[in-house]
C-alpha cells in the first residue's frame, strides 16, 4: 500500500515537473499555444512504473539473504577469461580475423557506408584508449582532451596545405606536437586535484576551440579548412571505396598499436607508478615516485595518441572545422573511459564502440541519443560506478619454493 | 650511540601552521641500528615531526640533515618526499595509505620504483633491461612479503586485507625502497596484543637483518618499552624528555604529561 | 582616455557581473556544503528562463503585458527551478554521497547533458524571443546610454536578492543549519540537524537564484535558447572560484570582477574572444590561487 502511495506521489511529481516544458509549447511565429497533455500522462505513467519497480526490487533485495561467496575470492567473468591463456589467445585471433575481413564483408563497390561508420568509431576507440592512460591509469581528470585531437587534425591540415607534407610524414608529427601540447598544458596543473583539475582542463579545451573558431587567417575560423589531402598508398591517391577501406586499415593498425603500447605500459614500472599516483598521491610520492615526471608522462602519452589519430581524422574527412572538437566530444571520450572501467583496455574499447555505433544503427533513437547518453552517465555512476570491466590485475609469477614429498618448503 | 654512525640529525626543527606552532625547536639525532620511539600525548606534534623530516611539509625553521652511509651528508629541508626516499628514508603512515585497487604484491613493487630505471621506451619494447628489472622487482617484492608473512595473499587486492595485515604490508612496501632509515608511524595502532607481539619481533628482526635505524611513533607503551633503545618524549610540540626506557619511565615530567594514560601492563 | 566609453563598459560589466553573481551563489553554496561542482546548475538557470518564457508567452498571447507579467513569470520560474533543482539532487547526487569524488562529477556532467537535451527536445533547439515586458522608465532617459531600464531592474533585483540571502543565512534557523553543515556535516547530524533536508534546501535556494538570473537575462537579451546554460554555468563557476568557492560574499565579488573583466576585455581587446577571457581567468586563478580572492587554502591532513 505504501508502495502504491509513494509511486503515485512520484508519478504526480514528475507530471508537475513536465508541465511547463513538455506540455506547453508557445509558438511565437503564429502566436498560438500548443497544449500536449498526452506527454504529461506519459511522463506520469512512466515515473509511476519506474518508482514501483524500483521499490519492488529494493524490497526483494533486502528480503534475500546475503551472498555466501567471499567477495575477495569471487572472480569476474573477464578475470576468468584473462586467466585462461589459450582461450583468450584464441578469442584474440578470432577478433583480429573478423576485424581484418570486416570491410570486404560488409561493403560493395558503391556502398561502403558501414566501413566509414567503423572508421569513425575506431577513431574514437583510439581516443578512448589515449584518454585511458591519462584518466584511467593515472587518474588525471581531463575534460578538454579533445583539444589534442584538434591539434593533430589542424597540424596535418596546415602542414599539408602550406608545406605540401604528405600524410605519412605528418602522422608522427601530429603525435609529437600533440604530445608537446600535453606537456605544456600539463605542467602548470600538476598540483591540482580532482574537481579543480577537471575544470581547468575544461577551460583549456574551450579556449582551444574558441581560438580555432576565431583565428580566421590561420585556422580558417568557423568555416574550417577544406581540401585536406587523403592518405597516399605508395604515391597513389585512392578514391571511393578503396579510400574508405584504406582509412579503415590505417585506423585499425593504430588501434592495435595503442592496445599494444598501453598494455605493455600498464604492466610496467611506469604503469604501476601511474596507478599508485591515482590511488594515493601522497603515499606514492613518499614511496619514491616522482610526481611531476610521472604525471607529465601520463599527459604526454595520452595527448600523443589524440594528436596521432587527429591526423587520420583530418585525412579521412578531407575537411575539418571547430564543430568537431566540442566539450561534448571530450565528455563523450571521458564517458568511454569511465563507463568502460578506468584503466581497462577491453572495457574502453567496448564502451567506445557502443557509444559510437549504437546511435548510428539505432536511427530511430537518433534524436534521443544525447538524452540517453546523459541518463546513462548518471545511471552508471549510481549502479555500476566501477564501469564495465574493473579490477583486472595481472598475475605475476614469483619464485615459489619447491616442496618435497612431505610438503615441507625448502 | 657514541660508536655508531649518525644517520639523521634534526636540530631546532620548528613547524608553524598559520598561528599554530605544531613543532617547537625539536632536536633529535638517530644513530645506526637504533630504535628510537617518539611518544607523547595526542597532538604533541609527533606525526608533524615525521612529516617535516620526510618532506611532506617544509619546516618553518631548523635543519634536517641526512647522513647516508658512504655518502656526503645532505640537508633535506623542504626536499621533495620522493628524493628523500631515494636518499634512503622510508616511512609508514598513521592512517594506513595503501593502494587499494592494486594487489598486495604490486603495493610492494611500487617501493622498488626509485631503485629501478626502466623507462617508458624500455617498457614498450620489452628490452632485456626491462624484463630483467621486472623479474628482479617481482622477486624482491615477493621475498619481502615472505618476510612479513603475507606471501600467501600476494595476489589479493590490498583493500581486502584485514587491518593488521595492511599494516605489515605498509612496512614491506617501505622496506622495498631499500632504506637505511625506516620511520614507522603508529605501526601497532588498532592491533590486539598477539599482533603487537608479532610486530615487536618483526621490527627487531628488520633492524637486525637490514641494519636499519628505526624511529617510530607509538602509543602502545609495552611495545615502546620492550624494543626501544631510546625514547624521545614530546608535548605541545616541544621535547620534554629524552633517554633510555628506564630513565623515561621514572621521569616525573613524562608521568605528569601522561597523567590519566594507562600503561598497557 | 575615453572615459565615457570606459564608464559605459563598466556599467555593462557590473550588470553582467550581477547576473554571474546570482548564478555563482548557487555553485558556491552547493560546493561549500557537499564539495560537489553542480555541473547541471547552468541548466537549472536555463530551465528557469524557459519556464518564465512559457508563462510570459501564455500571458502575453492572452493580452496581458508589462511588469506584472514579468513578476508572475519570474514567480513560476522560481518555483519550477526549485523543483528541478530538488529533483536533480535527489536523483543524481544523493545516491552518490559516499562515492569517490569522480562519480558525482560524472553524474553531474551526465545530468547536465540530459537536462539540456530534454529541454531541446521538449521545446526546440532554436532561439525563442522573450517578450519585452519592461518599458523604458522616463527618469532613466538621460543615462539610458549607460544603464538601460532593464539594467536598472537587474541591479535592483540582484541587490535585493542578495540582501535577502544574507538575512536568510545569518538570521534564520535554516541558514544556521546550512552554515553548521558546511563546517562539519558529521557534527551537524549529531546535534540533530537533518542534513539531507539542509542539502535539499541549499539546492532549492541556489536554483531559485539561478531562475531569477535566467528571467533577468531573458528580459535583457530578449531571447532564450536551450544552450545558454552551458556557457553561463561555466562563467558563473569561474566567478565562484574567483571569489573563493564555498564563500558567499566571494561569489558576489567574483561575479562582479568577472563581469567587469570580461566587458573590458571585449571592449578594448576583442569581442570575439570574450569567452576566452573568462576561461583564461578561470585557468589562471585555479593555477595561481585556487583558494580564490576571499577563500582560505585548506591543508590536507596526512
Amino acid at each position: 500500500m505504501i508502495r502504491l502511495k509513494r509511486s503515485l506521489t512520484i508519478g504526480l511529481w514528475f507530471m508537475f515537473l513536465a508541465l511547463p516544458l513538455m506540455v506547453v509549447r508557445v509558438n511565437t511565429l503564429n502566436h498560438e499555444i500548443e497544449w500536449r497533455w498526452s506527454n504529461m500522462i506519459w511522463v506520469g505513467v512512466c515515473a509511476f512504473a519506474v518508482a514501483w519497480m524500483r521499490q519492488f526490487a529494493l524490497a526483494r533485495r533486502s528480503a534475500r539473504p546475503a551472498p555466501a561467496v567471499n567477495p575477495a575470492q569471487r572472480r569476474s567473468l573477464m578475470q576468468r577469461l584473462a586467466d585462461d591463456a589459450p582461450l583468450s589467445r584464441r578469442l584474440l585471433i578470432a577478433i583480429s580475423v573478423l576485424a581484418i575481413v570486416f570491410p570486404w564483408a560488409v561493403s560493395t563497390g558503391q556502398n561502403f557506408y558501414h566501413v566509414n561508420v567503423m572508421v569513425s568509431a575506431l577513431i574514437f576507440v583510439v581516443l578512448g584508449l589515449g584518454l585511458n592512460i591519462t584518466v584511467g591509469l593515472a587518474g588525471l581528470l581531463d575534460l578538454g582532451y579533445i583539444a589534442f585531437f584538434a591539434v593533430g587534425a589542424y597540424t596535418y591540415a596546415l602542414l599539408s596545405k602550406n608545406f605540401d607534407l604528405g600524410f605519412w610524414t605528418c602522422l608522427p608529427l601530429g603525435g609529437v606536437i600533440g604530445m608537446l601540447f600535453g606537456v605544456v598544458l600539463g605542467f602548470p596543473i600538476l598540483r591540482l586535484r580532482g574537481d579543480y583539475l577537471a575544470i581547468v582542463t575544461l577551460g583549456f579545451g574551450s579556449i582551444t576551440k574558441i581560438v580555432l573558431e576565431n583565428w580566421d587567417t590561420l585556422f580558417g575560423g568557423a568555416a574550417g579548412i577544406a581540401g585536406i589531402p587523403r592518405p597516399e598508398l605508395f604515391g597513389l591517391v585512392l578514391d571511393g571505396r578503396e579510400k574508405a577501406v584504406y582509412s579503415y586499415y590505417i585506423v585499425l593498425a593504430l588501434v592495435a598499436l595503442t592496445v599494444f603500447v598501453t598494455s605493455r605500459l600498464k604492466n610496467s614500472r611506469i604503469g604501476r607508478a601511474w596507478m599508485a599516483l591515482r590511488e594515493d598521491e601522497i603515499a606514492s610520492v613518499a614511496m619514491g615516485v616522482d610526481m611531476a615526471r610521472t604525471k607529465l608522462s601520463a599527459y604526454a602519452l595520452g595527448a600523443f595518441w589524440a594528436g596521432l589519430v587527429g591526423v587520420v581524422f583530418a585525412a579521412h574527412n578531407n575537411f575539418i572545422n571547430p564543430d568537431s572538437f566540442t566539450f561534448m566530444d571530450s565528455a563523450m571520450i571521458l564517458a568511454m573511459v569511465v563507463l568502460g572501467g578506468m584503466g581497462s583496455i577491453v572495457g574502453v574499447i567496448i564502451a567506445a564502440l557502443t557509444l559510437k555505433l549504437l546511435p548510428e544503427y539505432l536511427r530511430a533513437f537518433a534524436d534521443y541519443r544525447m538524452l540517453i547518453f546523459g541518463a546513462l552517465m548518471v545511471l552508471m555512476m549510481i549502479f555500476r560506478p566501477q564501469g564495465l570491466i574493473s579490477d583486472m590485475r595481472r598475475k605475476y609469477e614469483y619464485g615459489r619454493r619447491r616442496r618435497d614429498g612431505d610438503g615441507e618448503e625448502r | 650511540m657514541t660508536a655508531a654512525a649518525k644517520l639523521l640529525e634534526v636540530s631546532g626543527l620548528t613547524m608553524d601552521f598559520g598561528g599554530l606552532r605544531a613543532v617547537d625547536d625539536a632536536s633529535l639525532t638517530i644513530c645506526a641500528g637504533e630504535i628510537v620511539a617518539l611518544i607523547g600525548p595526542n597532538g604533541a606534534g609527533k606525526t608533524t615531526f615525521f612529516n617535516c623530516v620526510t618532506g611532506i611539509y617544509a619546516p618553518t625553521a631548523g635543519d634536517i640533515v641526512m647522513h647516508p652511509p658512504g655518502a656526503a651528508p645532505s640537508r633535506i629541508n623542504g626536499m621533495k618526499p620522493n628524493r628523500i626516499t631515494a636518499l634512503g628514508m622510508a616511512r609508514t603512515f598513521q592512517n594506513i595509505r595503501l593502494f587499494p585497487a592494486m594487489t598486495v604484491l604490486e603495493n610492494v613493487m611500487i617501493g622498488r620504483h626509485c631503485r629501478t630505471r626502466t623507462s617508458i621506451v624500455d617498457a614498450i619494447v620489452s628490452s632485456r633491461r626491462a624484463l630483467r628489472e621486472e623479474r628482479e622487482t617481482v622477486d624482491k617484492s615477493y621475498r619481502l612479503l615472505q618476510r612479513v608473512g603475507l606471501a600467501d595473499v600476494a595476489d589479493e587486492f590490498s583493500r581486502n586485507l584485514p587491518y593488521g595485515a595492511q599494516r605489515r604490508l605498509e612496512i614491506a612496501r617501505a622496506l622495498a625502497t631499500d632504506p637505511f632509515l625506516l620511520l614507522l608511524d603508529e605501526p601497532a595502532a588498532g592491533m590486539n596484543p598477539q599482533e603487537t607481539r608479532e610486530l615487536d619481533e618483526l621490527i627487531v628482526r628488520i633492524r637486525a637483518e637490514d641494519r636499519l635505524a628505526i624511529p617510530l611513533i607509538e602509543h602502545d607503551m609495552k611495545l615502546v618499552m620492550n624494543i626501544s633503545d631510546r625514547i624521545y618524549v614530546m608535548e605541545y610540540g616541544k621535547e620534554i624528555a629524552q633517554g633510555t626506557p628506564r630513565e623515561i619511565k621514572e621521569n616525573p615530567r613524562v608521568i605528569e604529561a601522561y597523567l590519566g594514560e594507562e600503561t598497557h601492563a | 582616455m575615453d572615459f565615457e566609453y570606459l564608464f559605459e563598459l563598466l556599467c555593462g560589466g557590473v550588470v553582467k557581473g550581477s547576473i554571474y553573481a546570482l548564478i555563482a551563489l548557487g555553485y558556491t553554496m552547493v560546493y561549500g556544503i557537499i564539495q560537489l561542482i553542480n555541473f547541471a546548475h547552468g541548466e537549472i538557470y536555463m530551465i528557469g528562463a524557459f519556464a518564465a518564457f512559457i508563462v510570459a508567452g501564455i500571458l502575453t498571447l492572452s493580452g496581458q503585458s508589462g511588469l506584472t507579467v514579468l513578476v508572475l513569470a519570474a514567480a513560476v520560474a522560481v518555483v519550477y527551478a526549485a523543483a528541478y533543482g530538488y529533483t536533480l539532487e535527489k536523483i543524481a547526487y544523493r545516491p552518490l554521497r559516499k562515492a569517490p569524488r569522480l562519480s558525482p562529477l560524472i553524474s553531474a556532467i551526465g545530468a547536465s547533458i540530459f537536462l539540456m537535451n530534454y529541454v531541446q527536445l521538449a521545446q526546440t533547439p532554436d532561439f525563442l524571443p522573450f517578450p519585452e515586458l519592461v518599458s523604458d522608465f522616463e527618469f532613466m532617459a538621460p543615462i539610458e546610454r549607460y544603464v538601460s531600464s532593464v539594467d536598472l531592474l537587474i541591479l535592483i533585483v540582484t541587490t535585493l536578492t542578495m540582501v535577502a540571502l544574507t538575512v536568510l543565512i545569518k538570521y534564520t534557523r535554516i541558514g544556521k543549519a546550512m552554515r553548521a553543515t558546511q563546517q562539519d556535516a558529521v557534527m551537524a547530524r549529531l546535534v540533530g540537524i537533518n542534513v539531507d533536508r539542509v542539502i535539499s534546501a541549499t539546492f532549492i535556494i541556489g536554483s531559485m537564484l539561478a531562475a531569477i538570473a535566467g528571467v533577468l537575462i531573458a528580459s535583457r537579451t530578449g531571447q532564450i535558447n536551450s544552450a545558454i546554460g552551458f556557457m553561463a554555468g561555466i562563467k558563473a563557476f569561474t566567478a565562484a572560484v574567483l571569489g573563493g568557492i564555498g564563500n558567499i560574499p566571494g561569489a558576489v565579488l567574483g561575479g562582479l570582477v568577472l563581469g567587469i573583466a570580461e566587458t573590458l576585455g571585449a571592449g578594448y581587446i576583442s569581442s570575439a574572444y570574450e569567452d576566452v577571457f573568462a576561461f583564461a581567468l578561470l585557468v589562471l586563478i585555479l593555477i595561481l590561487r585556487p583558494a580564490g580572492l576571499l577563500g582560505k587554502a585548506v591543508k590536507q591532513k596526512v
